[in-house]
């Protein structure tokens, strides 16, 4: 019986949090610390034929100016992946070039906020403006090249070919996918487009640097990857990885936005020029034009089935627009395959190839459910489509044709992030309940598809299915440390980056579950590249899983190092110990004595020792959390405004850790997913000027906009997984946009395959 | 030029440009509860009251806050440890960000309005975004507070 885990606990940083202690990067600022400001390019793609700083740099106040003369060369990727990095190295800290509409061309570092936005008014700069590439569409063989420098360059064989404005390329099949669709009895051929959804988590990127006491640079940020932050910033900066120590504090959201590096290198590179503290802090307006978005992608997609409603053959090509730089190209574009492609395994082909292409827009980068979103709307658009064609149910078409429980795909081995995948056996899938379940609970059979509700409103339901991972096998390592202290408490330090999502609270629940104590006795440290070891950090859906798995592996290896401690104190054999995790006792009891002092004497008074135990995990599979998303919509035909009644979510995650805070994930996802399938449209005009750069113009969903949300769990075990946990954190958000979209259709008639889905959209299209 | 601003019960006469905002002489001060977002005046975590009712103070110039009484939530910690327990008791408080000026909203209201009910709590707080939660576990918190549920 698990006591500790399965078990809603509030978040052990819930409360000082939610009473305003000061936590986050930029409560923590040391006094005298400079602000640090960018110049930012004006136009969508530049060469910088001069910069004149004197005049800014006259400015009393005015402590550093750097332009791109003065800081190192070194090409980099400022995704925050692991080591050789998938993306392209193809980014400096500044260039002779800008390549989109609020790419860095200067910074000023000065006294206060107010000196800088003055001294960056002072610096002049002459632009030889170049033709932009806006449409990803026309990227590709396009007269203007994004990166006609010689030396970027890719890590390992990503299909990199600037010449072409190719990123990174892709490109698999299984079978023969032309012979096969051509004995298919029935087949859909449709282009599905979605959009560069922008984080707007609520705390913007922020971080600053100050040189400490014994001359080391710390860099104190609102990051996901505090690791990759040390080696990014040491190899770009040539600066002496030990000499750097990165601290992440507490974070305002992520979503995959702080994934990546951006004000990093600016901070660490004015603090070591000026010797003093600096600070930067994103306006809104810069998180929005100058971080990083989804990738806009369209997909081509080819699906065929037999009479009997079975499905035979997949093809998805695909195009995505990488933006300015190629941050997490390649990886998110596969994903949009091996997160999808595996829930249809009984087909005999299967395709999925496609381009990953510079433009000038706002670099994509990761962005939760990344891929898998896109690629969902996409195909479970598709399968819609392919039923309706077919005239069965939409969802007994999936029924018939998704994966079960002890199947594989051959996705799986052939598909991984960046490179080959694992083969893997589904070893818990419940999508078959959760599917019956969401049916139930929004009530199918009584609305599909279907009801006129008055003269303007028609209300309806859709539905879609979801996959995702559990880390990256191979590649996401997690690592844990546990002390026990005196008084029979432990620390526990893990890599593991808490973002908000409650990692060091489930975290803290698996390590007391082992250790059998209170959640109260773990105190729990995280992600100081000094004082913690390492985890990649939090993306990938890895946390639970990796993280998790090194800390039930660590509190193991803790309770063999009490039980082999307490045997050499009572000087007998460690099979005769006996251990409840408060209570030390040799099983004839003649010995017996409490964790409490037995803790004590080790410190002070007997055998002292410190015991210290450490472990580390990385994944062989990524077992696959499932989702059945299921909405209800109310279409007003004469506004073509979409109200979405109630969704519901069906999960099976396996065992929830924490399940309050599982269901949390699970809903803030599906919210996302909503905002991408008919809230957060992203408007860039012709010159590459965003003008949804702010959340007054890019509506992110309010509490308002949306009626009932429901999530459940599906009763699940992964026998691979901590206590039987899958991952959480991503699966929420893929189903919304295809769920509408097909609910959409069942209102109307009418297929939207370009996200988001507007009231503009509609209304025209019901119009025509 | 110099204010005089009461916040949290002290009277303090303070420095400032008259172009100042709100916000920024507040965290200048060390009240880090009153959070930045947006710059806009839309999301909402730069809330604090303002004679009892909630204002951004992100587009708020602080000259304007002269001999008003200002509340931050360091002002108002047990009220706000009571109505926390309920959003930690739901796990619905996620990154914590926007989480204080949700709760001095729903303070604010309290003092607005005698027993609101649930509609009412969901409109008076309907200008506090969230990106993490999806609302619906503050709604349910929120529920519970309010003894509707």
């Amino acid at each position: 019986m698990m006591k500790r885990v399965k078990v809603s606990i509030p978040k052990v940083d819930g409360l000082g949090l939610l009473k305003g202690k000061p936590a986050y990067t930029d409560d923590l600022i040391p006094d005298n610390t400079l602000i640090v400001k960018f110049l930012r390019s004006p136009h969508a793609y530049v060469k910088i034929k001069s910069i004149d700083i004197s005049k800014a740099q006259k400015i009393p106040g005015v402590e550093c100016i750097l332009t791109h003369h003065d800081v190192p060369k070194n090409l980099f990727t400022r995704a925050g992946q692991g080591y050789p990095e998938p993306s392209p190295h193809d980014k400096r800290i500044f260039d002779e070039y800008a390549r989109y509409v609020g790419d860095e061309i200067a910074a000023v570092a000065a006294i206060d906020e107010e000196t800088a936005i003055k001294a960056l008014r002072e610096i002049h700069v002459e632009y030889e403006i170049l033709p932009e590439v806006m449409d990803f569409e026309k990227s590709i063989d396009n007269e203007t090249i994004i990166h006609m420098e010689e030396d970027s360059h890719s890590k390992f064989e990503i299909g990199f070919n600037p010449k072409r404005n190719i990123a990174a390329a892709y490109s698999m099949e299984v079978g023969n996918v032309e012979e096969e669709l051509k004995k298919c009895d029935y087949t859909v051929e449709q282009s599905y487009y979605t959009h560069a959804q922008a984080h707007a988590m609520m705390e913007p990127h922020t971080a600053f640097a100050y040189i400490d006491f014994q001359e080391r640079l710390t860099i104190v940020t609102a990051t996901q990857v505090p690791f990759h932050v040390r080696r990014i910033i040491s190899k770009t900066l040539e600066y002496p990885m030990n000499k750097i120590r990165v601290i992440k504090p507490r974070i305002g959201g992520g979503f995959g936005g702080k994934q990546a590096l951006h004000g990093e290198f600016i901070v660490a590179l004015m603090t070591l020029k000026t010797g003093k503290p600096c600070k930067i802090f994103y306006t809104r307006k810069e998180v929005f034009e100058s971080t990083c978005s989804r990738h806009k992608m369209r997909f081509d997609i080819r699906l065929g089935a037999d009479k009997e409603g079975n499905l035979k053959a997949i093809d998805m090509k695909g195009l995505s627009d990488t933006g300015a730089y190629g941050e997490h190209a390649l990886t998110v574009f596969m994903v949009a395959g091996s997160k999808t492609l595996p829930l249809y395994n009984k087909i005999n082909s299967v395709k999925f190839s496609g381009d990953i292409v510079y433009t000038n827009n706002v670099s994509a980068g990761a962005f939760r459910g990344y891929g898998a979103i896109q690629g969902n709307f996409a195909l479970e658009s598709a399968i819609d489509e392919l039923a309706k064609k077919m005239n069965l149910d939409p969802i007994k078409f999936r029924e018939k044709n998704m994966i079960k429980e002890g199947e594989t795909s051959a996705v799986f081995k052939i598909m991984g992030e960046g490179r080959e995948g694992v083969e893997m056996y589904v070893e818990s899938c419940k999508l078959d309940f959760c599917i019956k379940r969401g049916k139930e609970l929004i009530k199918w059979d009584e609305k599909y598809p279907y009801k006129k509700i008055s003269e303007d409103k028609i209300r309806s339901v859709g539905m879609a299915i979801a996959m995702q991972g559990s880390g990256i096998p191979y590649i996401d390592m997690g690592s844990a440390i546990i002390k026990l202290n005196e008084d029979g408490f432990f620390n526990l330090m893990v890599g593991a980056t808490d973002i908000g999502t409650g990692s060091d609270t489930i975290l803290a629940q698996m390590a007391a579950e082992v250790l059998e104590t209170e959640v109260e006795n773990i105190v729990v440290y995280s992600s100081d590249t000094d004082l913690t070891p390492f985890d990649v950090g939090a993306y990938a859906s890895s946390t639970t899983y990796v993280s998790g798995n090194s800390v039930i592996s660590a509190a193991k290896n803790m309770r063999e190092l009490i039980i082999q401690a307490a045997a050499e104190k009572f000087e007998i054999n460690a099979k005769e110990i006996l251990f409840d995790g408060k209570i030390l006792k040799s099983k004839d009891e003649k010995h017996c004595m409490s964790l409490k002092d037995f803790s004590t004497q080790l410190y002070y008074s007997d055998k002292q020792k410190q015991l210290v135990a450490n472990s580390s995990y990385v994944g062989h599979i990524s077992p696959p959390p499932y989702m059945a998303g299921f909405a209800e919509i109310e279409i007003d035909i004469k506004t073509g405004k979409i109200d979405v009644i109630e969704f519901v979510g069906i999960v099976d995650c396996g065992t929830p850790i924490n399940p309050n805070l599982a269901k949390i994930q699970v809903e803030g996802g599906i919210l996302q997913g909503i905002g991408m399938a008919i809230h957060e449209e992203v408007k860039i005009n012709a010159k590459g000027k965003m003008l949804t750069n702010n959340l007054m113009n890019y509506k992110i969903p309010a509490r308002n906009d949306i009626g009932k949300l429901t999530v459940e769990f599906a009763e699940s075990y992964e026998p691979s997984g901590p206590f039987g946990a899958k991952s959480v954190g991503e699966i929420g958000i893929d189903t919304p946009p295809a769920v509408i979209a097909n609910a959409v259709f069942n209102a109307t008639g009418i297929r939207i395959r370009d996200l988001p889905i507007t009231p503009e959209k509609l209304l025209l299209k019901i119009k025509q | 030029m110099i204010i005089n601003l009461k916040i949290n019960g002290i009277e303090k006469n303070i420095k400032i440009n008259p172009h100042s905002y709100l916000l920024d002489i507040l965290r200048d001060l060390g009240y880090k509860s009153v959070k930045k977002g947006c710059d806009t005046g839309s999301c909402g975590v730069c809330t604090v009251l303002l004679n009892g009712k909630p204002i951004r103070s992100c587009s708020f110039l602080a000259v304007r806050a002269e001999n008003c009484e200002i509340t931050t939530i360091e002002g108002v910690q047990k009220q706000a440890e009571e109505i926390a327990k309920y959003i930690t008791a739901e796990g619905a408080d996620q990154c914590g960000y926007c989480s204080p000026s949700l709760i001095l909203t729903i303070i604010g209201m309290k003092n607005e309005i005698k027993n609101p009910t649930y509609e009412e709590t969901l409109k008076y707080v309907k200008g506090n975004l969230c990106r993490c939660t999806g609302y619906e576990g503050q709604h349910r918190a929120i529920r519970k507070y309010l003894g509707v549920e």
